[in-house]
């Protein structure tokens, strides 16, 4: 990147510690933090969008729907969310397939179990394996974002639906006399009023999310973890012109620093957005907070 | 091969007793079974542990943060949020190779970069901050007239902490604390999939659901096994720290008791 990169051996430490730090590799590391982010941005909403769902299913009066909304949310209490990740990934790939290989392949008549394989045909392949890298990256990328969004989606659930229900209940039973219809009720009066009771639970589950990003390498993606294991390792002088020991220490502390201001800029800009959303109302924010503050 | 000798070969396998070699091919249901629940032996081994020797550090940390001494606050406010601001997914990754590159100069840290000692510090310091912080939380809601009483009876310094302070502390912290403990066992499954080794495939539940997965690429068979096995597990410790909350509470009216109610709060 400098010009006077060029010969690394004859370098001072800091020139040298400027040239290493902006090389290829490098700028794959720092690409990753934002492969984070992105993962961070599309799976919050995602993840919003599931929870509503499921907290929409759990309250709902048809017992089939409201005992699968429970089920989803009571079953990530119980699991290590880790064996969800693990699990999910191979799942969804695999019902993918299995789906495409049903509709464009249906008159092929073996197993598609045999044994320890899963053999579909190379139609249902997904991606293609006629297909470019970046495809293979972008359909991992998607599975690990779907992942997160089913994992989170169950705990925003338990917070929305918990939400829903702080809701005082004279506010329905008004919304009730004025002749509303159930579906007038939840959406009018329930939908916009349960976001204060919520915002402590969701902010609380924004902070797990950020911590759980680094659970994307166990989903096989290359995020910082794995750039950090890659580029910390020792670097021999035979195939690097930057060689140097075992330095992972020093990455995954750079990392450790990276997720502790990360949070701590979520927290700080979460206690605004809070005092701003209860600033004014006096009864429901006051309730709010007194419920935060008791948990 | 009967399932009673699977089990002879492979109950104990985590702790590398019994057959050496893991099962190749045509895995039975048994041999999943028996190997999973094989595997969370190191579980609990490293959840039990971690609570026993946090919950002393959480005490003191709690202390700490609300110690009018400076540097102790300090310290203790530190320890907190560097262990609860970040993963720790994280913290084991860069505790492993702290200690790796510590090994290489001081012979003393071999052992520290084995899952079982290595691990365990990690996993009692997270377990340490995160309780603290609910312990903490807990020490401000005492009630003041519980602690004027403590003072009109006479009782000061060690004596009030000990006979009043920390008793109720512990009341209303127990429901959070019970939390903490069933999410410090979730945590507890991460260990062999940040940098420290299974020896001789001496792995936890998730290590075998994992190896099972991957030889025969089906899910659906080993992944809900853990699950069992953690709902289990999760289920015993709620009946446990539930008779623990019984008897802290058990000075109070019938009316006042409050049984555990226990909130959702996922993963660190």
């Amino acid at each position: 990147m400098f010009e006077f990169c060029t010969d690394p051996e004859t370098l001072d430490s800091a020139r040298w510690l400027a040239c290493y730090l902006t090389t290829g590799k490098h700028a794959n590391f720092y690409i990753s933090f934002g492969t984070v982010l992105l993962l961070l941005a599309i799976t919050a909403p995602t993840a919003l969008a599931f929870g509503f769902g499921g907290a929409m299913a759990a309250r709902s009066r048809v017992w089939p729907v409201s005992w699968l909304g429970k089920a989803y949310i009571a079953l990530v209490r119980g699991v290590p969310d880790i064996a969800f990740f693990l699990f999910f990934v191979i799942a969804l790939d695999q019902a993918f397939e299995w789906v495409r290989h049903q509709v464009l392949c249906p008159d092929w008549d073996q197993p598609i179990r045999q044994g320890n394989d899963f053999v579909v045909c190379a139609a249902a392949k997904l991606p293609l394996s006629s297909a470019p890298q970046w495809v293979h990256e972008v359909y991992g990328f998607f599975v690990a974002v779907l992942t997160f969004a089913i994992v989170f989606g169950a705990f925003s659930a338990n917070v929305l639906f918990g939400a829903m229900r702080a809701v005082p209940r004279a506010q329905l039973e008004t919304a009730e006399a004025y002749g509303m219809s159930r579906r007038q009720t939840f959406w009018r009066i329930l939908v916009p009023q349960m976001w204060v009771y919520a915002l402590p639970g969701l902010s609380n589950l924004w902070m797990v999310l950020i911590k759980a990003t680094p659970l994307l390498f166990l989903l096989g993606v290359e995020d910082i973890v794995y750039w950090a294991r890659e580029l910390g390792g020792t670097a021999n002088p035979r195939f690097t012109a930057y060689p140097h020991g075992d330095w992972r220490t020093w990455y995954f502390l750079a990392l450790l620093v990276f997720y502790l201001l990360f949070t701590r800029v979520s927290e700080i800009f979460l206690e605004r957005l809070m005092r701003k959303l209860t600033h004014g109302q006096a009864t429901t924010g006051g309730m709010a907070q007194a419920k935060r503050g008791g948990a | 091969m009967s399932c009673w000798q699977t089990i002879q070969d492979y109950a104990l396998r985590s702790l590398g007793i019994g057959e050496r070699l893991l099962p190749r091919e045509d895995f039975t249901l048994c041999e999943q079974v028996t190997l999973i629940g094989s595997g969370l032996l190191w579980n609990i081994y490293f959840g039990t542990l971690a609570l026993l020797a946090g919950f002393f550090l959480a005490t003191a940390v709690a202390v700490g943060k609300g110690a009018r001494n400076r540097p102790v606050r300090k310290l203790s406010e530190w320890f907190i949020f560097v262990f609860r601001g970040s993963p720790l997914f994280i913290q084991f990754f860069f505790a492993y190779f702290l200690f790796l590159s510590l090994k290489s100069h001081v012979a003393f840290f071999d052992p520290f970069t084995s899952a079982w000692l290595g691990a365990l510090i990690v996993l009692f310091l997270n377990t340490a901050a995160y309780s603290g912080e609910i312990f903490h939380g807990a020490l401000r809601a005492i009630p003041k007239g519980d602690v004027e009483a403590a003072d009109a009876y006479g009782f000061s310094g060690w004596s009030r902490f000990r006979r009043i302070v920390w008793p109720t502390m512990l009341r209303l912290a127990w429901p959070a604390y019970t939390n903490e403990a069933i999410f410090l066992f979730h945590a507890t499954t991460l260990v062999f999939f940040s940098g420290f080794p299974a020896w001789r495939q001496k792995g936890d539940a998730l290590y075998y659901a994992n190896y099972f997965a991957d030889k025969t690429f089906n899910p659906f068979v080993p992944y809900p096994i853990l699950a069992g096995y953690f709902i289990l597990l999760t289920l015993v410790i709620i009946t446990l720290f539930g008779l623990i909350n019984r008897r802290l509470n058990r000075h109070l009216p019938q009316e006042a008791r409050r049984g555990l109610r226990l909130r959702v709060n996922v993963i660190r």
